[in-house]
Formats: structure tokens, sequence, C-alpha cells
């Protein structure tokens, strides 16, 4: 595969895993349809999904930003990314057998959205499941990346993990705003419990998956 | 753990309203001299079913002395909250406290017929994790299981207030206490929440001392026994507000808040007015700047009764004080349901106007100094007591012990259980199936009732109706 067929679908996968996030019920958006419900007016519903795509994007950054400061340290660039592969396994071996779901998410407020989507997804390891992606995204693009100044290559990591960023949490907010939309206006509250599959043992698989490609696939 | 949610989880209260009929109760069997171990009987409630209105199964405990008293579930329709994620739980076990012994039993119902005890907490266990005694009310909540208590530490339950400590929902561990701070919160009895609106009611009985050896005549005409009401950040486990409702509005007993969580109401029950012995409903209801009011919105009055049909304890007033010891709301926030323990009625109230509920139906059964049969002609010990409705509405169910020192003073020498069901008509009105009647084992009274799938009682909703 040339770079830039596998820079396309690197990019595919940051927005397909955004969508998985986005139709996720443990992702928020049954939370949007419940605001949308209280206030009785639609218009909750969209502040709810800025809310939650807020703190998912802000949970993307705060995991991906390290990353991409550390892939200023070209030479170690493989070390990175097993260092990184391994976590995101460890992660997914660990969600799955620890069954349990984190206590402290039932204790934010429902009015603190954002800061629950952000917790959420730190603790289900939804940025870490993007950084494999994306420090593949930064090795077809970064070919030349050791000629290039210090500076200029930090530049350069940080906006790609910015990009992956904003466009991971735009695909999720599209896909669960899609389904938010949908029970509010025409589907009604049944579908929640009819809908609502338990994903902990997808989500942890899913893991090991995206880890153990980056781990295996030649570079 | 369920890879769908649970089948009896719904989202809504109108989405419970619609799931199909109960065909199994669940009623505590209480032992009240200790005589023998309390017990769970399983009741068939299919009028299709050969042993409709028996008791089909007894799961009957190791220990004697528990006193079972109110009980709850492990899981309810607020699992599927998506704060919580706790939507793959089973609606499985009945977790039932002995507010004599402390000890907490947790039963498996999966198999209703074969329901069997899955674990014992003993008392030492609920003494060191959180330093209160005498377990009461469950609700299965956001953090796990809510207990509420009516004891704090030490032999008398004494030594510290009471309070509500936490469970883990699955391996049932004790996880320590709820609250962070109380404020002027010192006493105890019911609790229950709205989850989106982020607030819990808790209400006040009395300290151990008050309750356990029977009702204090002293403390009760000193206005001694509980008479507010706490409103609480769920969430921050913080009191915010307290609300007296007035010294002479004495045991301010169950919370029942309006099942759909967009409603901002809900009705508090209070035994006995000790200025005239009438029984109250107060309507509380949180304003937009989120603090709370309560208004009494309705009286019930005495009945005069020649003192020579009066226990002792009453003798001296001429009356039959209503004694309000239970209220339930129905799942679509129309019906209040009121149990007068002491006339021997049950009451049906219109609340779909909170602030005004209008009477829509009554039954008389038992009762202090009048003691009215059955229709089928059999008799009904004590008065209606603790109700359960089914989720559809079109059934009532209740039983008749209150206390088992409590029913001694009020109706000596009466002794029995039963469980009967009332039929609502379809603009309201009660009236009693004359062949429902369950007739408890002999030594055995009978108290709260769970039905299968899920209560009015227990079950609370993170989705408005629509």
């Amino acid at each position: 595969m040339d770079a830039l067929t596998t820079a396309t679908a690197l990019w595919g996968a940051v927005v397909a895993s955004g969508l998985y996030h986005g139709i996720n019920p443990g992702m928020g958006w049954p939370l949007a349809v419940s605001a949308a419900l209280m206030d009785r007016t639609p218009g909750a519903l969209f502040r709810a999904l800025v809310a939650l795509a807020l703190g998912h994007l802000v949970a993307m950054v705060a995991v991906l930003f390290p990353f991409a400061v550390l892939m200023f340290l070209v030479d170690w660039q493989r070390q990175i990314q097993i260092g990184a592969a391994c976590l995101v396994i460890g992660l997914g071996i660990y969600l799955l057998i620890n069954r349990r779901h984190p206590r402290f998410l039932a204790r934010v407020p429902p009015s603190r959205l954002a800061l629950w989507s952000f917790l959420a997804a730190m603790a289900h390891g939804a940025g870490l499941m993007l950084v494999p992606i994306y420090l593949g995204i930064c090795q077809t693009l970064d070919s030349d990346a050791g000629h290039a100044a210090a500076a200029t290559l930090m530049q350069g990591n940080l906006a790609v993990a910015a990009s992956v960023a904003v466009a991971h949490t735009l695909a999720m907010t599209l896909a669960g705003g899609a389904l938010a939309l949908g029970v509010y206006h025409w589907l009604g509250l049944k579908f929640l419990s009819r809908s609502w599959f338990n994903l902990d043992v997808v989500w942890a698989l899913s893991l090991i998956l995206v880890g153990g490609l980056s781990l295996l696939l030649p570079h | 753990m369920n890879l769908r949610p649970d089948p009896t989880f719904h989202a809504t209260p109108k989405l419970a309203m619609e799931a199909p009929p109960e065909t199994l109760a669940f009623t505590l069997m209480l032992s009240p001299d200790g005589a023998q171990p309390d017990g769970l009987a399983v009741v068939d409630v299919n009028p299709a079913s050969e042993t409709y209105g028996q008791i089909v199964h007894q799961v009957i405990m190791p220990n004697t002395g528990d006193e079972f008293h109110h009980f709850g579930w492990n899981a309810c329709s607020s699992s599927l909250s998506p704060l919580s994620g706790h939507a793959f739980l089973e609606r499985r076990y009945l977790i039932i406290p002995g507010i004599r012994s402390s000890r907490i039993y947790i039963i498996d119902v999966k198999e209703p017929l074969k329901a069997k005890i899955h674990k014992i907490i003993e008392p030492e266990e609920v003494f060191a994790k959180t330093g209160y005694s005498r377990p009461h009310t469950i609700h299965c909540g956001p953090e796990g299981i809510y207990v509420s208590t009516l004891g704090g530490g030490g032999a008398d339950g004494m030594d510290g207030p009471p309070g509500i400590f936490i469970m883990d929902c699955e391996t049932f561990e004790i996880l320590g206490r709820y609250e962070m701070d109380r404020g002027k919160q010192d006493k105890h009895y019911d609790f229950w929440w709205n989850l989106p609106r982020d607030y819990m009611v808790s209400s006040e009985w009395g300290l151990p001392p008050q309750f356990e050896n029977g009702i204090v005549a002293e403390d009760l005409l000193a206005n001694k026994y509980g008479h507010s009401i706490h409103f609480w950040n769920l969430r921050q486990r913080k009191n915010v507000q307290t609300i007296d409702l007035g010294a002479n509005h004495q045991m301010a007993l169950e919370i029942r808040p309006a099942h759909d969580p967009s409603r901002d109401y809900g009705f508090c029950g209070v035994v006995v007015d000790t200025t005239n012995l009438q029984g109250a409903i107060f309507t509380w209801w949180q304003k937009d700047d989120g603090s709370f009011e309560a208004k009494k919105t309705l009286t019930i009055d005495p009945r005069p009764e020649d003192a020579a049909n009066l226990p002792p304890l009453l003798q001296g007033f001429g009356a039959v004080p209503p004694l309000i010891t239970d209220i339930d709301l129905s799942l679509d926030d129309k019906y209040l349901y009121v149990s007068c323990w002491g006339l021997g009625e049950m009451h049906q109230y219109d609340v779909s106007d909170p602030m005004h509920p209008k009477l829509a139906g009554k039954v008389a059964l038992g009762g202090i100094g009048r003691g009215t049969t059955h229709p089928n002609g059999k008799p009904f010990v004590f008065g209606p007591q603790m109700v359960e409705i089914s989720r559809d509405g079109k059934r009532v169910y209740w039983t008749n012990s209150l206390y088992s020192t409590w029913d001694e003073q009020f109706y000596p020498g009466e002794e029995g259980g039963q469980m009967v069901m009332a039929h609502v008509g379809e603009n309201g009105g009660l009236t009693l199936d004359k062949d429902f009647y369950v007739e408890f084992p002999k030594g055995y009274r009978s108290h709260q009732i769970r039905l299968e799938g899920g209560d009015c009682s227990t079950d609370s909703f993170c989705y408005p109706s629509v």
C-alpha cells in the first residue's frame, strides 16, 4: 500500500471509530434525548449534543497531545508506537476482566454533560483507541520528518492530533445526534431499551484489536 | 450481566404501564414474637392460574427476631439511566432488611418458585461499615443500592444520627455512608428522588427508643416524633433544605415523588396531627430557583368512637385517628392511595391536580372499633397498611400489619395476616375482589408487597412519559 492509500484508510478509521462511539449509547446520545424531553424543547437536545461533543473532544485532545509531543523523538517512533499499542491492549484486557462500570460517572450531575462526556471517554479508553491510528497517520505524513526542523515537526504533529480529534468528534456527534433526533422525533423511547446492546465486551475487544493491528502491521 | 437490558426496565412510567401485568407477588411474612423466623411468601396473582390467590412458595430465613419491614429490588428502571451505565443488571434480587436485627438478606428470585437466599449480610458488618443500624427502605439508584436506616450506632441506636448507606449493586458489599453533609437531619424513615433533577427527599419516623417497644405516648403528645422532610442534592450528597411541616404533624413517613421526572412535585403522608388527630397529606414541589416548598393539601378526620371500643392508648380521646401509615402513587401520577390503618379504610384520591386531591374511591376493611369483614365474610385484622399498585394501575394490593409492637397497642389481642386486592374503576373507584384473599400461615403477619417486574413504590425513571 502506498502512503496515500494508507493515509486515506487511517483517516477512514478515525471517522469510523467516531461513528462507532456516537452510536454507542454509553457515550451519551440518550442523555441528549433526556435533556430535550425534560425541557420539552428540541433546542435542549442540540445544547446537550454540543456539551457531549465538547467533553469528548477534550478527552481526545488530552490523550493525543502527549503522543504528538512524544513523536518529536522521531528516532523512537517505533518504540512509542509499540508502547502505545501495549497501553491500548492493556486497557482492553483490563476492561474485559473488570466489567464493572466506574461508579464516579454516576456521581456527575445530569446538568454537567461536558464533564460526564469527558470522564466517560477517558474511562472507556475512547481517546486511547485513537492513538495507534493517529501514530499511523503521522508515519505516512512524515516520511521526511527526520530532516524537518524540530519546531516544525512538533507543530505538524500537534496539528494532525487536533485534526484527528476534531474529525473523530464530528463523526461521533453526527452519528449520536442522528440517533438522538430520531428517537426524540420518530422512534420513541421504546427504541432506547430495544436498541441498547451491551457493548462492553465488543468495546474491550475493539481496543485489543486496534492495539494488535498497530503492533502487527508492517512499518 | 445481560447483553440486552432486562425486559422489566422501562425508560418511562408510561412504557412500564404498558408492560405485561404481574403474575406473582412477593410479600414479607413477619413472626411478631420472634417464635419462628421471618420469611418471604411468593403469592400467585395470575387470575388464570389454578393457584390464584395462594402462597405458592416460601423462603424461610435461618434466624429469628429479624422483624421484616420494608424491602426492595437490586435493580429497577433507573438502571437504564445513561449516566450510570448499569443497563445490563438483572432485576433478580430482593434486598430484605431486618429492622430489629439489622441483618440483611439478599434473595435470588430469578426462578420465583425456587426463590432462595443468595447472601446474608450480618449486623456486625452493617455496624462496622456504616455506623448505622436498623436498615429500612431500599432503592436502586445511581451509585448502587441505597438503604435508609432508622438507628445510629450503639446498642440502642442512639450513638449518632441514622442515615443512608450504599451497597454495591452486583456484589452486595456495603460501600459506606451516603451523607457528606446532613444539615439538620437527625431522624430517618423513607427517602426517594428525582434522578434527572438530581434531588432526593427524606422523611422522619422516630429514633429507636421511640418505636422499638411500641409508640411512646408521652413523646407523641410532646411532639417529639419526626415532623420534617429533608431535601438533598442527590449527587453532591448534601442536605440543601429542611422543611418543618409543623411540630404537631407527627411522623412524616412515606415519600412519593411523581413518577414522571419532568414533574416537579411529590407527596408525603403524615400519620397524625396531635392537635386534632387528623391524618394529612403534604404536597411538596420544586420552584424555578431550585428550592422547595411544602403545603398541607389533604386532611382526613378522626372518627368518634365509644371509649369501650378503643384500645387503652386511645381511650382518653374517644375517637379513632385515621393513622396514615402508607401512601402509594400510580405510575400515571393520577391516583394517590392512602392507607388509613386506624379507621380501617383505603382511600383513593385523584391527584391530577397535586395541590387539590379529590376523593375518588374508598373501601372499608378492618379498623379500630369496627373490624369490617372482607366481602367473602372472612376477617381482616388490623387495618389496610402496606399498599402496592399494579403497574397498569388497575389493581391495588394491600396487607395489614404495621410493626409488631404497634399492632399490639392499637389492635390488642388481634392476630393474623391477610393480603387482599381491589379493582380500580375506569374513572376511579375501588372495589374489593371477593376471590382474592390470602391468609398467611398461623403465627405470621403480612407486611410489604413487591410485584414481579417492578412496583409503583420502588421503580424510578430517568425519562419523562411522552
